[in-house]
This record gives C-alpha cells, structure tokens and sequence, in this order.
C-alpha cells in the first residue's frame, strides 16, 4: 500500500529515537563497510549491498580473468627458425665477425606511411612484430606489449586488454560506490549528531553545537586546528574503521578513476601504454608523426580493443614438457622449454605467471604513468606506486636487462661436475654441433658484465678463468652455433654485447 | 597436426634436406599477413604462381578471421554479457577460421606440395610467426 509506506519512509525521515542508536552500537565489531550495510539498507534501500555485492563480484572475476590468462606470448623461434634469421642477418649485414659486435638487429618497417623499426629479441630469437615488446619479468616477448601490471601479477598485452580495462573500470564504480556510501552514512549519522562528533566516538568530548543535515558545519571551518590534526584517524571504536575507509576510499577513488580515465584515452587513440610512455606517435617528435595503427576514429577504435575478435593463444600452457638430450648446462631460470618445442608440434614457451612469482623478486616494475592524474604509478591503490626503481626497464626492447633476472643467472649457476671432461661430454649430446673455433664451446652462461669487455677480443683468445662463480665466458653470440646446447645458456644474456 | 597417411609414410621415408621460411609481411600493420616474395630455394621445385596463391589464400584467411566488423563486434559484446561463458559452448570466430585454414593446408599438401617433395606447416604450430616449407630429399627417379 503506497500511503502506509510513505508515511513509514517519513517517519525515518523524522530523528531516529535513541532506541535505534543504542541497536546500532551492537554491531560495531563487524566493521565499518559491514556495519554500514544494515544501516543503509535499513535506511535507504535494501539495493544497497546487493548493487555492491554484484559489483564486487564483477571487479574479481575480471581481475580473474586478467591474472590467468595468456596475454599474447609469442613462442620462441624453433632452433631452425632461429638459424635461418641469422643467416639472413649475416647476410645483410656483409658479416663483420671480426671479433666485434655485429650491428644491432632491425628491420624497418613501413606501416602505414610510418617507418617502424622492429628489433630482434635475443631472448626469443625473433624479430618481434610491431607492438610487441620482451618483459623481462614474464621472460616473453608479448604481442601488443601494454605493460606488467603487478596489482594483477601478469602482463597486459593483446589478449588481456579488456579484462585489465574492465576490471580497472568496475574498480573504479566500485570505489566510488563505496565512497559515496560511506559518505552518505557519515551525513545520515550526522543527522542526530553533529557532523563533527559523527567521525568521534564520543559525542561529549566536542560539545559543538549540531546544526541539522550538518555536514556543512560553519564550526568545521571556523575550528582551524581540527583540519589539520587528523587526531579523528586515530580514532579507536566504530567511528574509527569508518573513517579510515574514507581516507582509503579517498585515495583509491583518485588513482582508480585517474588510471581509468588514462587507460580510456589510450583506447581511444589505439595506444598502449609502452607507446604512450615512451612518446613514439606524439606530435612532439615530429611533425609527420601519428600513430599509424589507429582507425581513424574513436567509436572505432574502442569497438576494436574492447570488442574486437579475440586471438587464441598461442602456446600450449597445458603440455608437458620434454627435456632435450640430457644437458651438462645449468638450467637456466626453469622457465624456457624452447629446446622442446622441435620435439613436440605444439608451442611450448614459458607459462609465464607460475615460475616468474617464484624466482623474480616482485619489484613494481610497473612503468610510471606520466602525471595523468594518477597518484599511484599502477594498476592499483593509493599507496602501493612510489617507488619504481626498474620501472622504465620494462616495456624496452633488449638492452637493460632488469636486476632481477642478473642476480638469478648468477644464483643458478651451480657447481657441477668439473669442467675438463665437458667437451668430450658435450659431443653425444649435440649431434648438430658445429665445430666451434674456439677452445672450449661451453655452454655456460655468463656474465654481464664480462661480455662487452670481451667481445673486442677474437674468440680464441678467451680465457677459462671462473674466478667469477664457475662462470665461463662464452664470447658474443656466435651466429652459427645453433645446437640446442647453447639455446638455453645463451637466452638473452648476449644483448648487451652485441646491441 | 593433421596428416595423411601419405605425408606421414613421406616423412618417415624421406629426410628434410632443408627448410624455406615465409616471414611475416607487416606493411599493412599487426595483422597476420605472410609475405608473397617468392623464396629462391623453391624456384627449381615449385610454379611460382601455386606458391603466391597459397600464401595469398592463407592472407585472405587470416584476414577473415581478424576482421573487425558487425559480426565479431556482437560476438565480443555477447560475450562480455555472458561473462565469456559463451565460449564453453561455442568457438569463437578466430578459432573457427583457423579449423579452415588448418583443412586449406592439409588439402594444399595433399594435392600439390607433397607430390613435389614439400610439406607446409601450419603457421599457427609456428606462432604465427613463419610459413615453414620443409623441402624433402629428391629421391625420384629424375634428371637429379
């Protein structure tokens, strides 16, 4: 009956009796968020939790579905592969092996009127697509390279982006719904008592006056001292949770939306974040330059992140893995089963997300968005962005590789059985290999910092000193070794001598 | 991988004396697309004409599967409605094309590639990155 609910909904319109004040402490424990929803159900509507709940169940299940699944891996190159691109690099390159570093490996590529240069990823050993960039985290090259998103501990690429999207979306309706419940529960308490004894616990301490509906309070305005002190934070009781989950709310509400809103703007001009950061279809670089991947127009270019045909992926994250001829090389960071892939007829590259937690340290490489009005430098919440220290090293093609993956090659050498029986191991289990020139075709991996100090020298003349924790230094990449052996002791440790 | 009897007794009889890749054509951007340019390696084995059809046949496909248009648009909206429990059901139209492509190679190997010593991979065993043509040892009876 309409007259007998109105005139009940006006009677919680009117000041509650203190019985309902007395009811409401009952329930402090749960909470603050717990403790609002009887509140505000009771008081406003019984949508309340529910609109929330179906919220909150969204924005995990994208989260979800972002965190687990395959962001576009692109599978490293069979070792033939991989012997016919160096062929056709030496080639055009007239073949300098002198003992110096072969020029760095691009191709350059018109698309679209734009000339991109794509690079060859010493990981992979590719020549990635344009757009594609190797995390160093996820040790893989990734089509459409958006960036690592710690918050969701994967990386977001070409077949994760609109999960990521939807997710930091949902977020965003999440926080701001809860904000402005939260909010609207601080003004309804305030109602019966002042606005500021509705974020103290004790309504005595303060004998302000209340003035109804207060949360315009001239008193909070003319009492200076209050704002600054945030002493109310400190807070002990049910006031307390309330108001840390302003505070909290706050902040979330201003990074969630900022990164929303950014990420919405790249959709929009069809940009992924790398790109963004690094400037490369910005007016400022030239005047010709545009982003020759973009559509056109908006409509078209947010229909096709968000709703475009989804990829398949491209490895196989459900095979097993079959070892190569057993190798008297360390393994490498467990993660590269790329000698595998000639032995079976699916694509068997790293699953990137089990290993990687493991063995990398969880550094925030998330690259810093460029002031667009977000105050954490991720995916995330207020407080989590400060520090990026490797930031700009993920999302960049080869040459930093990021600590992380240093200090691991530098564990994972493991003191083995000596290495003066190693060559005459070494030939049963490399039918294939070549007939190296130099002393001893280890298969170590090596140092860093040791290659571009040696790649001057001509190969034969490289010592086999390991005073550096059993490491042999192998010299810069040797084009025509393409046995198994050295794939996965020399995956990616030579970028820095020969780009 | 699927193969005919007659590619895989080829295989078990013959060795691969070499392998031809067709690297990716990107000038028209990040979509699949395999370069046409003819492969010195297959001028003595192969009409020049049936190889460009193949690969541009394999292009169309590809193109078909990654078009933007009414029809992937719904089927990505449906999705996201059904929180992509959809595809529990059903393929989604990227797979379905590669199940043609998949056909469209075994037939090319059947009719034409395997009776000259060549065998095509599908490209998606390779990434996507690569139209790997494995040239098999001539062991007919010939000039060679």
């Amino acid at each position: 009956m309409p007259e007998a609910k109105s005139r009940a909904r006006s009677r919680y319109l009117i000041r509650p009796r203190p019985r309902d004040a007395s009811r409401r402490k009952g329930k402090e424990g749960l909470g603050g968020g717990e403790r609002h929803c009887p509140y505000l159900s009771s008081r406003l509507t019984p949508a309340i939790p529910v609109i929330g709940g179906v919220l909150f169940c969204f924005v995990i299940g994208t989260l979800l579905r972002t965190s687990f699944s395959d962001p576009g891996v692109l599978p490293r190159a069979t070792p033939d592969e991989a012997a016919d691109l160096e062929r056709q690099i030496d080639v055009a390159n007239g073949s300098t092996s002198t003992g110096y570093r072969p020029p760095p490996r691009t191709r350059e590529v018109v698309i679209n009127g734009q000339t991109v240069k794509l690079k060859y990823c010493f990981t992979c050993k590719i020549f990635r697509p344009p757009r594609a960039s190797h995390c160093s985290l996820c040790d893989n090259c990734v089509e459409r390279f958006d960036h690592h998103c710690p918050w969701v501990g994967n990386c977001v690429g070409r077949r994760n982006y609109r999960f990521f999207y939807m997710f930091i979306l949902s977020l965003s309706f999440l926080t701001i719904f809860i904000f402005a419940f939260v909010i609207t529960r601080v003004i309804l308490r305030s109602e019966t008592v002042g606005f500021l004894s509705a974020l103290k616990d004790s309504p005595a301490r303060y004998p302000l006056k209340s003035t109804a509906g207060g949360l315009v309070n001239t008193e909070l305005l003319r009492n200076s001292s209050y704002l600054p002190s945030f002493s109310f934070l400190a807070e002990s009781g049910p006031a307390a949770s309330e108001n840390r989950l302003v505070v909290v709310c706050f902040f979330s509400v201003w990074s969630i939306v900022g990164l929303s809103g950014f990420h919405t703007y790249l959709i929009g001009s069809n940009q992924t974040t790398n790109e963004d950061i690094k400037g490369s279809w910005s007016s400022k670089r030239g005047k010709d330059n545009y982003n020759p991947y973009s559509h056109g127009n908006i409509f078209t270019n947010c229909c096709a992140a968000l709703c475009g045909p989804l990829p398949p992926s491209l490895i196989d994250r459900r095979g097993y893995i079959l070892p190569d001829t057993p190798l008297p090389a360390p393994p490498t960071n467990g993660i590269t089963m790329y000698g595998a892939t000639q032995s079976q007829s699916h694509m068997a590259a790293a699953t990137p997300l089990l290993q990687n937690s493991a063995e990398q340290p969880l550094v925030a490489e998330e690259p810093p968005l460029p002031g667009r009005a977000s105050l954490g430098g991720g995916g995330g919440g207020g407080g989590g962005g400060g520090p990026c220290p490797a930031s700009l090293l993920l999302g960049q093609p080869t040459p930093p590789t990021s600590t992380p993956s240093l200090s691991c090659d530098g564990e994972i050498i493991p003191p083995h059985p000596p290495h003066p029986p190693e060559p005459p191991h070494l030939h049963p289990h490399a039918p294939h290999q070549h007939q190296h020139p130099h002393p001893h075709p280890h298969p170590h991996s090596h140092h860093h910092f040791l290659t571009p100090e040696e790649a001057p020298s001509p190969p034969g003349m490289l010592p086999c000193s390991s005073p550096l924790a059993h490491s042999h230094t192998v010299p810069f990449y040797h084009p025509a070794s393409q046995d198994s052996l050295h794939e996965d002791s020399v995956r990616g440790l030579v970028k820095l001598s020969s780009v | 991988m699927a193969e005919t009897h007659s590619l895989q007794d080829l295989r078990q009889q013959a060795a691969i004396a070499s392998k031809v890749f067709v690297q990716r054509d990107y000038t028209s951007g990040t979509i699949c697309k395999f370069q046409t340019k003819f492969p010195s390696e297959l001028e003595t084995r192969i009409d020049k004409q049936q190889f460009e059809e193949t690969i541009q046949t394999l292009n169309n496909l590809y193109a078909e599967a990654e078009k933007l248009g009414g029809k992937s648009y719904l089927e990505g909206c449906l999705a996201c409605l059904t929180a992509y429990t959809i595809f529990l059901c059903m393929e989604t139209h990227y797979e379905k094309v590669l199940k043609k492509i998949a056909k469209y190679i075994q037939e090319q190997n059947e009719k034409v590639y395997a009776p000259l010593g060549l065998l095509l991979t599908d490209p998606i065993e390779r990434g996507l990155r690569v139209v790997e043509i494995s040239i098999y040892e001539d062991r007919s009876i010939g000039s060679r």
